[in-house]
């Protein structure tokens, strides 16, 4: 009777389609007010005034908050980078970014409250800008080290020095948006004491405990639920403007108020991935063994908080090389404060670190899958640590079989079919795989059903669906027999969704738990909390791996580069769902693309500010850019972790730039450093 | 507000008659959303850029953002509340759950209500920009993916169920 492994539909599905699934701002609240935020147009500087007498008598409008009345806030909150100055909202008037919120209009209806933020006067003392982002840029320093710090293995200058081939080259991704189809928003109340809110976030107990700390409340003050979210990829992994601002609105006008973001300010005042600038040298002997590796990414962030696109993570596991040397950069700047987009760090450096590894086999007259072969390490290559399980190679073997690679000419520009040029690519990839403290409660009803309680999110993970098969099959009882329960803050710490680390730190919880309930002969409750165990865990590498393989046309007169297949072979441990994980995978490997081929944020360098803020001017892969896309599993079993799983939430997005940016240089013989790939950088 | 900023006005929804009264600014999205209790529609954009905000309008396509609530008076609107009318989900709602077209839904009540619209416009012979022969005498355009991946493209999903989303598509139609 195992749930885990079958295949099943979402258990929300059918709330799905017929519309009746509610988000945050779709849950009906008595007396609600609307909020409209207003942001920051210029780049760098001082607001002057805000004429808020010239609204003040507008239709429906209840008032207007900004720095000179809004409630002050706890500077030291923050997250895992720290304290965060961009959750400072409307607290002096620095303008720090273009995109910065200034005020917050709120009246009886949205359209009132829109119409005067529209007109609200905001004049500003402007100030000199820097948002050209360089690798060599002055005030650029190391970035903060709590993860991906520098590594410096083996003598790095010597081994390049003996190498045969050695490849040295500068690879660039841009700014890039999360653009989850469900803008932020955020509906917030006092039920006397107590702040409750509705919140598009991908963990509500974190955001719960840092707006209490913000609004220097405790804990048991704060609730915040989530039942449906529309997406995150990072982007609501903090606590968003959308709920601080709306916890300010309610409390200042003592009724219920929404504050959901326009497609343009979740652009501008939520998250992005950073531009990053990779050198990268390989070292190898004729015989494709790599001697040495020297990852320097450079990305940019913002002095409001600090964060790491941490770039070098694969460069110290993927392959064995004698030396490895690894360092970041980070260059501050007047933006917006970046933050984890799906496969932080993990997408932007493996588009360069496996752009280089083609271009090495190239150089080396070696297929790219077998220079991948040769250098499979042993243990990890820097930490020295053994690999829990390790199955690249059974992806990269079946992937290669599967998508005909056997048959493949390695040289460049020797196909064609009329007037496009084909051509197909590879890339391998892994992404750290763990687990972080949860708590979870499980109550052994009277009907015979167990109530199972924990903090997760399911922003479309399939994470209820496969918590559900996980508890069942831990409390020994068919689904049907559990009640799942989440997407609230009062049901104690939990993880986020994020870090590919729910489903592991969820299912942790839950099965231990269950393991205590069984102590006590299926009856009562118990509530536990897995630090303590998480502590055991014996220091190991710990990845989930894949290869994607990618066949493009390249249209030499146009520079329309397509994809026509796309196959990713993935190693995630026990998959506990094959038809959600596979369409998380995909999805994944759709975001790959886009990356690819489509996504730039593009930068006025005159005024500093973001152009192409809207999905007209920002492109993301719609359904004509999408073809039918192989994804499976090879069998994989995570040691250390209950229930044997890796995560598969993010590592569908890694590798699968660098496949296409490979299959584009094996069709037209031009390499592509930097991303996306438009026309302008195909046509010749 | 002054009276020449409203509206009174009837709007046909999932078969019901609705009157009330409207700022005339006011979407045909947001009345859904904020006066008749309709929130399947989403508003992923406000311009008309993501489809998510999809409804019918007298069985065509329309996205809801850009049309205004009193342009719709008259027209029997449907949204994804009202696909499946009172009874079983309709053959592409349940394709939807099968083939797991959909991860967050948040695009979905647009994809679904654009994916119905879509198969009346093949049905009555519409080409698209993939269609080969689009002379006003030729063949009705086969439903392949390529032509249902043209015809959805104003559905944005960024969670990427797009081949899902074809798959059901294309089951359904031809499972008739
Ligand atoms: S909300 Fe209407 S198209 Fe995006
Ligand atoms: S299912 Fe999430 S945007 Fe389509």
């Amino acid at each position: 009777m195992n749930a885990v492994g079958v295949a099943q539909p979402r258990i929300e599905g059918p709330a799905k389609v017929t519309g009746a699934a509610r988000y945050a701002a779709d849950v009906p609240i008595e007396g609600l007010a609307f909020g409209a935020v207003v942001l920051a147009t210029v780049t760098r500087g001082r607001i002057r005034d805000i004429d808020v007498d010239a609204v003040r008598n507008m239709p429906g409008v209840l008032g207007v908050i900004d720095h000179r009345n809004a409630p002050r806030l706890n500077p030291k909150a923050g997250g895992f980078f720290g304290p965060d100055g961009q959750l400072q909202l409307l607290q002096d008037e620095m303008i720090p970014f273009a995109g910065r919120p200034v005020a917050l209009v709120v009246a009886e209806t949205l359209e009132q409250a829109q119409a005067a933020a529209h007109v609200l006067p905001v004049t500003y003392d402007e100030e000199p800008h820097d948002t050209n982002f360089t690798a060599d840029h002055p005030a650029g320093r190391p970035a903060m080290t709590i993860f991906d710090e520098p590594v410096d293995v083996g003598d790095v200058e010597a081994e390049l020095a003996a190498s045969s081939v050695v490849v040295e080259e500068r690879y660039r991704t841009p700014e890039e948006y999360h653009s989850a189809m469900e803008p932020h928003s955020a509906t917030v109340w006092w039920d006397g004491e107590r702040l409750e809110a509705i919140d598009s976030n991908q963990g509500p107990f974190v955001i719960a405990a840092t707006l209490a700390t913000l609004f220097s409340l405790s804990l048991e003050k704060v609730r915040i639920r989530t039942e449906h979210v529309g997406g995150g990829f990072g982007s609501k992994g903090l606590c968003g403007p959308q709920l601080i601002l709306a916890a300010m609105a309610a409390h200042r006008f003592g009724r219920p108020v929404r504050v959901t973001l326009t497609r343009t300010q979740v652009f501008l005042t939520t998250a992005m991935r950073p531009a990053t600038d990779q050198l990268i040298r390989i070292g190898a002997d004729a015989d494709g063994r790599l001697r040495a590796i020297w990852h320097e990414p450079a990305f940019e962030i913002s002095p409001l908080v600090e964060y790491i696109e941490g770039c070098t993570e694969l460069t110290k596991t993927l392959y064995a090389a004698r030396a490895i040397r690894t360092r970041l950069t980070a260059v501050p700047l007047d933006i917006l404060p970046p933050y984890s987009m799906r496969g932080p760090g993990a997408a932007p450096g493996s588009f360069a670190l496996e752009s280089a590894m083609d271009e090495l086999a190239e150089r080396l007259g070696i297929d790219p899958l077998e220079l991948r072969l040769r250098n499979e390490p042993a243990a990890g290559p820097v930490s020295g640590l053994p690999f829990s399980s390790r199955n690249l190679v059974e992806c990269l073997r079946e992937g290669a079989h599967r998508f005909g690679w056997g048959t493949r000419d390695h040289r460049p520009r020797l196909r064609r079919e009329g007037s496009l040029l084909v051509g197909t690519g590879l890339a391998a990839t892994s992404f750290s795989a763990g687990a972080f403290p949860s708590s979870a409660t499980i109550t052994a009803e009277a009907d015979g059903t167990f109530t199972v309680a924990i903090g997760a999110t399911d922003l479309g993970t399939g994470a209820r669906t496969a918590l559900t098969a996980i508890a069942a099959d831990a409390l020994e009882a068919g689904t049907e027999r559990i009640r799942l329960r989440i997407s609230d803050s009062d049901l104690g710490p939990a993880w986020s969704a994020g870090g590919s680390r729910g489903t592991t730190s969820w299912a942790w919880a839950i099965t231990e738990a269950a393991e205590k309930l069984r102590g006590q002969e299926w009856r009562g409750t118990v509530t536990i909390d897995t630090t303590q165990s998480l502590g055991g865990l014996p220091g190991r590498e710990r990845h989930a791996y894949s290869a994607v393989f990618a066949e493009v046309t390249a249209d030499p007169a146009t520079g329309e580069v397509r994809v026509r297949r796309l196959l990713g072979m993935f190693a995630v441990g026990r998959v506990v769902n094959p038809l959600l994980a596979r369409s998380q995978v995909i999805g994944g490997m759709i975001g790959g693309l886009s990356m690819a081929l489509h996504e730039e944020g593009v930068r006025d360098p005159v005024s500093g500010r973001h152009v192409n803020a809207d999905f007209a001017g920002y492109h993301i892969a719609a359904h004509a850019d999408v073809p039918d896309i192989e994804a499976d599993f090879v069998p994989d079993h995570e040691p250390g972790i209950p229930v044997g799983v890796k995560g598969a939430g993010e590592i569908g997005n890694v590798g699968t730039a660098a496949a296409i940016a490979n299959a584009v240089w094996h069709a037209t013989g031009v390499r592509q450093r930097s991303l996306p790939i438009r026309l302008d950088r195909v046509l010749e | 507000m002054t009276n020449h900023h409203r509206s009174e006005i009837s709007l046909h929804v999932n078969g019901v008659t609705h009157r009330l009264g409207v700022d005339n600014r006011t979407t045909l999205l947001d009345t859904l959303r904020e006066n008749l209790g309709h929130t399947g529609p989403k508003k992923g954009c406000d311009h008309g850029q993501c489809g998510a905000c999809t409804v019918l309008l007298d069985g065509r396509r329309v996205v809801s953002c850009l049309t205004l609530a009193v342009a719709a008076e008259g027209a029997e609107v449907t949204t994804v509340e009202g696909l499946a009318g009172d009874g079983e989900l309709l053959p592409l709602q349940q394709a939807f759950i099968r083939f797991d077209g959909f991860q967050c839904g948040y695009c979905t009540s647009g994809q679904l209500c654009s994916a119905v619209g879509m198969l009346a416009e093949h049905a009555a012979g519409w080409p698209s920009s993939v269609t080969a022969d689009v002379s006003p005498d030729g063949p009705t355009p086969v439903l392949d993916a390529a032509e249902v991946r043209e015809r959805m493209s104003g559905n944005l999903c960024r969670c990427g169920a797009y081949p899902s989303i074809v798959r059901a598509v294309l089951e359904t139609e031809a499972a008739g």
